[in-house]
């Protein structure tokens, strides 16, 4: 690439999405674009939003597909609200994200989609290009499958292969737009094509067809640059939620000892942790894709069983149906972790899209008392720790463990530093190996510190024992109807879990101004954005402290403590408020609860108005 | 002969004990809890009584058990076990089975556990050839919840939540898993400790899913389901018993044999008025499983004739586990993994 002659403006950070047809490639463009700008040392955050539907009718709006991208030379908290850029591939595109952008802000539209049956696929009486829609924004309208037709008309391929690398002219133009580095790019589609070489010259010639474009036409009077963000010193790579999930739990594998065993049924938006662990075969993991998800929570515990670390992967449909064998592994005692993905429900809801309204059907969604632990990531890297931490609590305290992830966990991501493998913890399955009871083996004495009780696996001599979902006999293990021992065991199952608040670190608080009176209270995904949102506050010289929950059950056992201490909590939720009943049930606290439930992750703007409200309302 | 001088391809990784063991060995302090008479008493015996001759560590023996009366199993068996949830005890066995290639791993099941509620998991275990023995007491009853009709009740069963009468089709347990892909199905007796004992040892032997439905009589709530199999007045005249490289005959004296119909199909006809040529000479090994699926046909699920017994399928397939294994380790051949390479990735930057 040449070195241009037009002036390059420093940004602080820009939100781009780019949007297009299903069949568009919208989401390789938006990671070619992610990689390049990771590499350029970036803090990023990215947001991919796809229809379930694999290939929805050409042109129609249940068809858009599109991923963003918030880049800043700092550290940024969400992948933005509302973009700076948009780029429509077509008339739909533009019709299903035009109601985001500000006024002001850029369009880059491709015209040559701008027909009249296009058009009318999305009820567009008349061209928004000519009859004033856009106005109020920097239009560039730009021909970007003529273009890219034209660049390749030398090339000894089809004219719809041709049209097909319109993605990439519009990849090179925002490569050359924000000066992005393209060797990434093109050392990228070197692999993918390696055996197509007509398809790779061609796509690398209208990815370089679209940085000319932007360096000579007229349309573009400057291009921009954005800094790299002060980071802390260490190797970084880009990483998405479901891989980094994959990765804690082969972590976990390798600190314990134990083989990994993965019992899954194929949902959305889980099922690239199956196909990430998949490839994991020389770590010895097994993956095993069950007839059904109760098939496969029935394999991982049976495989826990026999000591193997047995996690199940699914979204919030399949958390119903597993809920059974989770309560058996409650009343088994056995090590098991599971992992919910959560998407829009209820029922199959939004397949594609992000929610966190599975909390209450974790916490209580079986029959009976059966307390199981949570644990919840923050960000897409905060998969790996929260998965390593879930195999923690259920290896130590013999517990199935809900592990609640979220669409926009799952697809979404950041720079993530990587963990030095040398310094994770070891994790002890302290197998029983020895009778432990007058020279019998008593399969529920527990353990006095942790109350959890011997792990002995099958092929151990002299340990052979029986377990069952029926009620057992505190110590023996043998089945018991006895009113006393139910109501005993029921409490110990119980005092187990509330166990593990002892091994975990107190809830921190963030309140840099140290006069906070008003406190905002998060799990999960919604990290990010409450950041986002406290920051805006403080910036307007509000005062503000913010404390996120990674253990949903137990809590930290400081966690009364933190919440007393503030006039007011504002609990945001991307569900009607179900962290906030247990807060107000377990402490007390008259939380306010603020909710959106858009299947979209949380924004801040609207929480940082609410959050001044109540400020100012004290 | 005893079994343990037989290959045993099902047990070829479970290590073997060279204590002399007895039935007793195989009992657990645990009080038994079936009603007296009940079916599952001589079963429970049967294999007590046969594990010893396979002479495996006690230890490496599972039994996994869903719900109902026969789930109940594991309790009174000394090795490792599990009572799990309905219906469940297939799966829940695969993922013992898949990591666990040194046990040796059983399931006890009954009709409703197996066949309706555990449809899905029976069917699916069968089609992958785990190595699992699957064993399905089958008394066409509902005895646990107190006598509601069956997935092989007969149709038109009279019980309580059927007052009128059932209006559901009936399973034959032995057609369903050969439509299944199983490479090994049996069907026997609860109450004939020879030809069940006979089943095990074979079906222990196998490497891969083993179904042995065990007619099993509930004496409370479907007493005499299986009467007219049993009872040595009519059971010859009924009961078909399989036996590799024989003619198919039976009744008394023989006097029924089985032979091909017109149409293809196999029909029962006299002895002596068919050539002994046509006789159908039966065999457990077939490739293809349409005879033994023919054979499992014949049953008249309301007067029980033309019963077959004995092991009907008994093929060579790959296990599900050992090829798990086995594409497992050839990767692992080519290099283990290395966590912070894994972590690292391929497109990384530094900071400094």
């Amino acid at each position: 690439m040449s070195t241009d002659a037009k002036a390059v403006v420093p940004l602080g950070h820009v939100v781009i999405r780019f949007a297009g047809d299903s069949g568009d490639g919208m989401q390789l463009t938006g990671d070619r674009f992610t990689s390049e700008t990771a590499g350029l040392g970036n803090d990023l955050s990215t947001l991919p939003d796809f229809p379930a539907e694999i290939r929805a009718p050409a042109g129609t709006l249940p068809g858009v597909s599109a991923f963003q991208l918030h880049f800043a030379d700092h550290d940024i908290m969400t992948p933005g609200d509302r973009p700076d850029v948009l780029v429509a591939m077509n008339p739909a595109a533009l019709k299903a994200n035009l109601k985001d952008l500000r006024a002001g802000c850029t369009l880059i539209v491709n015209t040559d989609e701008f027909t009249k049956r296009n058009l009318e696929k999305v009820d567009y009486a008349s061209n928004p290009l000519e009859d004033g829609t856009l106005d109020s924004y920097d239009v560039q309208a730009i021909g970007l499958t003529s273009m890219t037709v034209e660049a390749l008309s030398g090339f000894d391929i089809t004219k719809k292969d041709a049209e097909r690398a319109k993605n990439m002219f519009a990849l090179g133009l925002l490569c050359w737009l924000y000066s992005r580095p393209t060797q990434g790019t093109i050392d990228f589609l070197k692999a993918k094509f390696a055996k197509k070489p007509e398809i790779l010259a061609a796509n690398i010639a209208a990815f370089e067809a679209g940085w000319s474009f932007g360096e000579t036409t007229e349309s573009f009077a400057v291009r921009y640059e954005v800094k790299p963000a002060p980071m802390r010193a260490g190797l970084y790579r880009n990483i998405t939620g479901n891989p980094a999930l994959a990765y804690g739990l082969i972590a976990a594998s390798q600190q314990s000892g134990l083989p990994l065993f993965l019992g899954s049924y194929p949902i959305t938006p889980a099922s690239d942790i199956l196909h990430e662990l998949s490839k994991h075969k020389n770590f010895g993991v097994v993956t095993f894709q069950a007839e059904d998800e109760i098939a496969g929570i029935g394999a991982a515990l049976g495989a826990a069983y026999g000591g193997a670390l047995g996690v199940t992967t699914t979204s919030g449909p399949g958390i119903a149906l597993k809920s059974e064998t989770i309560g058996l592994a409650v009343s088994l005692e056995l090590p098991l972790i599971v992992v919910d993905v959560q998407r829009g429900g209820p029922s199959t809801g939004l397949p594609t899209k992000t929610e966190q309204a599975d909390l209450l059907q974790a916490m209580f969604g079986r029959n009976g008392e059966a307390p199981v632990p949570i644990v919840a990531p923050r960000s897409p890297g905060d998969c790996f720790d929260a998965a390593f931490e879930a195999a923690r609590i259920a290896i130590t305290y013999r517990t199935p463990v809900l592990l609640l992830s979220d669409g926009y966990l799952a697809n979404g991501s950041e720079p993530w530093a990587v963990p030095d493998a040398a310094s994770l913890p070891a994790i002890d399955p302290g197998f029983a190996t020895e009778p432990n009871h007058d020279g019998e083996f008593w399969p529920y004495l527990r353990d006095s510190e942790t109350l959890a009780r011997p792990w002995a696996v099958p092929g151990t001599p002299g340990l052979e024992h029986r377990i069952g979902g029926l009620e057992k006999a505190d110590g023996s293990g043998n089945i018991s109807y006895d009113p006393d021992n139910h109501d005993h065991m029921v409490r110990l199952r119980q005092a187990k879990v509330e166990a593990i608040a002892r091994s975990i670190g107190p809830l921190e608080v963030d309140d840099p101004s140290g006069e906070a009176r008003v406190l905002v209270l998060g799990w999960g995904s919604t990290y990010g954005p409450i950041g986002a949102a406290c920051r805006a506050v403080r910036a307007e010289g509000g005062n503000v402290a913010q404390a996120h929950l990674r253990h949903l059950n137990p809590f930290p056992a400081n966690t009364a403590e933190v919440l007393r201490a503030y006039d007011r909590v504002i609990i945001p939720e991307m569900n009607l408020g179900q962290l906030a009943l247990l807060i107000r049930g377990r402490f007390l606290v008259d939380a306010i609860s603020y909710n959106q439930v858009r299947g979209m992750p949380f924004t801040s703007e609207e929480l940082a108005s609410t959050i001044t409200d109540v400020i100012e309302s004290l | 002969m005893t079994a343990t001088d037989l290959p045993m391809p099902g047990l070829a990784l479970v290590p073997r004990t060279d204590e002399k063991q007895s039935a007793k060995d195989f009992k657990t302090d645990q009080e038994v809890r079936w009603c007296p008479g009940c079916g599952d008493y001589a079963i429970l015996a049967a294999v007590q009584g046969f594990l010893p001759e396979l002479g495996l560590r006690k230890e490496n023996i599972v039994f996994v058990s869903g719900i109902g009366c026969s789930s109940r199993f594991p309790y009174y068996m000394n090795t490792y076990g599990m009572h799990s949830i309905h219906g469940r005890a297939p799966a829940i066995a695969t993922g013992l089975a898949l990591t666990r290639p040194d046990l040796s791993v059983w399931v006890v099941t009954g009709d409703g556990d197996a066949l309706s509620i555990g449809g899905n998991h029976l069917i699916h275990a069968l089609r992958r050839n785990v190595n699992l023995k699957i064993l399905l007491f089958n008394n066409r009853i509902y005895g646990l919840t107190k006598g509601q009709y069956s997935p092989t009740s007969e149709t038109g069963k009279i019980t309580k939540s059927t007052p009128l009468g059932s209006l559901d089709h009936s399973f034959n347990p032995v057609s369903l898993a050969l439509g299944a892909e199983a490479s090994f199905v049996a069907r026997t007796m609860d109450s004939d400790r020879k030809h069940l004992t006979e089943v095990l040892r074979r079906a222990a032997a196998h490497e891969g899913t083993a179904l042995v439905e065990i007619m099993q009589n509930c004496n409370i709530f479907n007493d005499g389901a299986w009467e007219p199999l049993k009872d040595s007045e009519t059971s010859d005249d009924r009961m078909i018993r399989l036996a590799d490289g024989q003619p198919v005959v039976f009744g008394k004296d023989g006097s029924k044999a089985v032979v091909r119909g017109e149409a293809g199909h196999i029909v029962v006809a006299d002895t002596s008025e068919v050539d002994p040529a046509e006789i159908i000479v039966f065999d457990s090994h077939a490739d293809d499983p349409g005879l033994a699926f023919a054979l499992s046909r014949l049953a008249d699920i309301h007067s029980l004739e033309n019963t077959a017994v004995g092991v009907f399928r008994d093929v060579q397939r790959p296990a599900y586990d050992r090829l798990v294994r086995e594409q497992v380790a050839s990767v692992q051949a080519q290099g283990e993994g290395d966590l912070q390479s894994l972590l690292r990735g391929k497109d990384t930057w530094t900071v400094s």
